[in-house]
């Protein structure tokens, strides 16, 4: 036993230190895109028109007339410090939109999540169950088209039908007009938030707004995972432990859905990881589509300024997501699964 | 060169024609569904191809109709708010998004396919340089990547086709390494290299067209998801200058009227990007299932 608990310790430290050349390469990526390729900043901030001598301040004020090698290492070392640096349209730091906004992208993202485990294990577990039958091929055929759907189109196509036809839903924005957000805004999270001010009246509007973006979410990634829980149940099905489980008189749908569906679960984590990228990316969309003011709006936003330094910060901010959360689920996937070699 | 035992490009074709036919007979469904992609993607390409044939009025007509009006024989996909013929639109916008999807998928196959052989191929510090790069690329996410290409390049057929490109490099990479250092240890490359084969012959002679074939499965399911990014990137206005019919441009534009109940102007484009998308991942499905019978056995 305590020989396992070191070789986990062992595999935390080695995989948190592979994190590291993956966040640096990122960055350095991040870098090249804003910085190396073609496309000046200042020029297309003040217009190719504005006089060279205005130019030219401007770039020394960004530092952008040191050599390349020097900016990047500029660069890497604000980040070392946990600096974003400061917007060049607004009198702010690149951090403070970043941080007002990055909870209602979370809020967005965690519950489309719940909403993507909650249509898609299902779904996957019983095609698998039925598999070769018209139900499997409906369920697979369910999971193909989804996964063709535009997040941002089924949106847009959830809003015409239970917003503007049906009147269920509000189609944009996280509250309505006749919700005080400072009233009870502390965390940036309206559920939590709504919940710690006691504020029922308040939460239920949060929820309101929260669940056609979120469900929008929900339908079109759960494709992946009707055939990623189909798949691994698939394995599982046919193995010895689950014959051995059938003989012993278990009843099948338990046999399934118990024991099978537990052991399944385990690569659906790991990939979660993998597609927590593909949500954030639908996220961005969604936000667009829903005017949810979280950061996709914001990278957007910016992008139409030309507000380099923030449009820079919200990708590094994506960047260091996305590692995090890789190695969050390598972890976890090391704890609950004590095959992993390491 | 007559022990030759891998097959040329051209034998690899007739091999994955071969083994359609005999998987037509054998295996019901994904035969169909083979068959519905390619009739799918074959009848956009005849419209991408030929949209004058079909299309009623111009794509950029302004007086093709009323403001925004609803579907009607004369409209069958109603007007939009520059009283464009939505239909004539939905047809001439296939163009772009095909054009588009299809030159990225050859782009970062071009680029991916290459790495991928030669990281695999030679190993070492190269090989590991080369994966770190393409995983972490791989690990971000793609349209984030391709957001901040397509803003530093600015908007333009060539640009959006590259910032699509990009973000596809490291799934070629990946599965082209992979089959690269399977088939490095098969008995015919050892053979090669005993007859003195030199390297860049075993890579391209013997390695190349023995990995290809899963290229073109890929290939395939690569399409449908660039048809989902460039969609996804003129919907946000990134993508393309104005005035070139597009299927994400226009919903973008059909969004703004989608309040005063303008539901022509969104569903068609958008179920046309479904269904295309649809015909390229049924192609690359069918393919992988008959290039792969073991996937059948479950």
């Amino acid at each position: 036993m305590e020989h396992q608990m070191k070789n986990l310790l062992k595999y935390f430290v080695t995989r948190t230190l592979l994190a590291i050349p993956m966040i640096f390469i990122l960055l350095s990526l991040v870098f090249v895109i804003l910085r190396v390729m073609p496309g000046d900043p200042v020029v297309s901030m003040l217009g190719a028109h504005a006089p060279p001598e205005v130019i030219e301040q401007k770039r020394v004020e960004l530092g952008l007339n040191k050599p390349l090698i020097a900016q990047y290492f500029s660069y890497l070392g604000q980040l070392a410090r946990f600096d974003l640096g400061d917007s060049m349209i607004f009198h702010q730091k690149v951090s403070q939109p970043i941080l007002d906004k990055l909870p209602a992208t979370l809020e967005l993202t965690l519950t489309g999540m719940l909403f993507v485990l909650a249509i898609g294990v299902p779904l996957g577990a019983y095609a698998a169950n039925k598999r070769r039958t018209g139900r499997d091929f409906g369920i697979r055929l369910y999971g193909n088209i989804v996964y063709c759907i535009p997040v941002f189109w089924m949106g847009l196509m959830l809003q015409l039908i239970f917003g503007i036809w049906l009147g269920w839903f509000p189609i944009a924005g996280r509250t309505g007009s006749r919700i005080f957000v400072s009233t009870f805004e502390k965390t940036g999270f309206y559920i939590i938030d709504t919940l710690l001010a006691g504020n029922i009246h308040a939460f239920i509007d949060v929820l309101y707004h929260l669940f056609l973006p979120a469900i929008t979410l929900g339908i079109v990634l759960s494709g992946i995972f009707v055939r990623l829980t189909r798949a691994n149940m698939l394995d599982v099905l046919r193995s010895d432990y689950v014959l051995a489980a059938r003989a012993r008189g278990i009843p099948e749908g338990r046999v399934v859905y118990r024991h099978a569906l537990k052991n399944a679960f385990i690569p659906i984590l790991t990939m979660m990881g993998l597609q927590f990228a593909l949500l954030l990316a639908g996220a961005i969309l969604t936000e667009t589509t829903f005017s949810w003011p979280g950061m996709g709006r914001l990278l957007l936003e910016r992008i139409y300024l030309r507000d380099y330094p923030t449009i820079q910060g919200v990708i590094v901010v994506f960047a260091l997501f996305v590692t995090a959360v890789s190695l969050i689920v390598d972890l976890a996937y090391a704890i609950i699964d004590p095959r992993v070699k390491y | 060169m007559s022990t030759r035992v891998s097959l040329s490009p051209a034998g690899a074709i007739g091999k994955i024609f071969r083994s359609f036919s005999e998987a037509g007979r054998k295996y019901g469904v994904e035969w169909w569904i083979l068959i519905a992609g390619i009739v799918i993607i074959l009848a956009v390409a005849y419209i991408a191809f030929f949209p004058q044939t079909l299309a009623p009025y111009d794509p950029l007509d302004q007086n093709a109709g009323p403001q925004l009006g609803a579907p009607s024989a004369s409209h069958p996909m109603g007007t939009d708010n520059l009283s464009r013929d939505v239909l004539s639109r939905t047809l001439y916008g296939s163009r772009t998004i095909l054009g588009v999807a299809f030159a990225a998928a050859l782009v970062s196959s071009l680029i991916g396919i290459p790495l991928g052989l030669l990281s695999g191929f030679v190993g070492g510090v190269l090989d590991r340089v080369i994966s770190l790069i393409m995983d972490s690329l791989y690990s971000f996410p793609g349209l984030i990547l391709a957001i901040a290409f397509a803003a530093m390049l600015g908007p333009g057929v060539v640009n959006i086709t590259l910032a699509v490109a990009v973000i596809y490099i490291p799934t070629y990479f990946r599965l082209v390494r992979g089959q690269t250092l399977s088939v490095k240890e098969e008995v015919y490359v050892e053979a090669a290299r005993a007859l003195g084969a030199r390297r860049p012959a075993i890579m391209w002679r013997y390695i190349f067209p023995n990995v290809i074939a899963s290229v073109v499965v890929v290939f395939s399911l690569n399409i449908a998801d660039a048809i989902m990014t460039e969609a996804a990137l003129s919907y946000i206005g990134l993508g393309l200058p104005a005035g070139i019919p597009d299927w994400g441009m226009d919903i973008a534009m059909g969004k703004k009227f989608l309040p005063s109940g303008a539901w022509w102007m969104i569903t068609f484009p958008g179920l046309m990007i479904v269904i295309l998308a649809l015909g390229f991942t049924m192609l690359g499905e069918g393919l992988a299932e008959i290039l792969n019978p073991r996937l059948l056995e479950r």
